[in-house]
């Protein structure tokens, strides 16, 4: 699903000077992974469709301010995150500082469930259950680490550009990543263990 | 004996995102495997960290823009006349 580096494809003096023609094209290119994106940080489809609306909207107006510092891809996508997350503190005020949340004890790295569910079945791994259990867990993740996650993982932008699009230091964004990662995967091992245990049992 | 090979276990973890991501230090990477290949805990970990990242971004792969949010959106960027290009 890696997205392929498309901006050489982009005229950025067409895209500056308004052509519609190729904003048209680079909506049609990155309307789908900004979406997605969108979703996966709000979990709702209204609020994803809304920060997809937008993007693009604030993306046309400054175009023409573009330095091509980053990729464009790397810059829409910073749009989207910002649209994203000012869309998550929006009606939660009183939530904690999520950057809190962030510094945990040292023995959070320490994994708890040491269950090897890598080999089940694709069936298994692939169902619309686990489907359910993949969305849910996520959102358990402080939106700091899910972000770095979403945006790593899931849209395939290397540490570099997820660094950029977040304004994050390089390391900062290995730490978050190696924290959701581990969480996420103690999180699906807690499910999976029970599924294990379950089949066991049908099968005696 | 047993400390140090918890030692090693902590390290591994640290490293974890690093060595997936292919970007540990190669003298690291030696070290880390030689562990691995002996320390069972530590493959779990390991694997199923893999299959982690592997399920979210297979999930993700079906995942496509719902023609009606596409149709919205290129209307509200005033774009309905690409609307018919895919």
């Amino acid at each position: 699903m890696r997205e392929p580096e498309r901006q050489s494809e982009f005229s950025l003096a067409a895209l500056k000077a308004g052509d519609r023609d190729e904003f048209a094209r680079l909506v049609d290119v990155y309307s789908g992974p900004i979406y997605r994106l969108a979703l996966k940080i709000l979990n709702d489809a209204q609020d994803a469709e809304e920060v997809l609306q937008e993007t693009f909207i604030k993306a046309y107006r400054h175009l023409s301010t573009f330095e091509g510092r980053s990729s464009l891809a790397t810059w829409l996508y910073r749009i989207a995150v910002n649209e994203a997350l000012m869309m998550v503190r929006q009606p939660h005020p009183n939530v904690v500082s999520t950057d809190e949340e962030v510094q945990t004890n040292d023995g959070e790295l320490e994994p708890l469930q040491i269950v090897d569910w890598h080999n089940l079945p694709e069936d298994e791994l692939l169902s619309a259950e686990t489907q359910t259990v993949l969305d849910t867990v996520i959102r358990r993740l402080p939106e700091t680490l899910r972000v770095v996650f979403v945006l790593r993982d899931i849209q395939d932008l290397s540490v570099k550009e997820t660094a950029e699009a977040l304004n994050l230091s390089e390391t900062a964004v290995k730490t978050r990543l190696l924290r959701a990662r581990l969480r996420l995967r103690e999180y699906l091992s807690t499910y999976f263990k029970e599924r294990l245990s379950e089949n066991s049992k049908r099968t005696k | 004996m047993l400390p140090m090979e918890n030692k090693t276990c902590q390290q591994l973890l640290q490293s974890l995102s690093d060595y997936i991501d292919g970007t540990l230090d190669p003298s690291l990477c030696d070290i880390l495997e030689q562990h691995l290949s002996g320390c069972e805990n530590c493959q779990i970990v390991y694997n199923t960290t893999l299959k982690t990242i592997d399920l979210y971004h297979t999930a993700a792969s079906h995942e496509v823009l719902p023609g009606d949010v596409r149709k919205r959106l290129f209307l509200r960027l005033n774009l309905e006349d690409y609307l018919q290009k895919e």
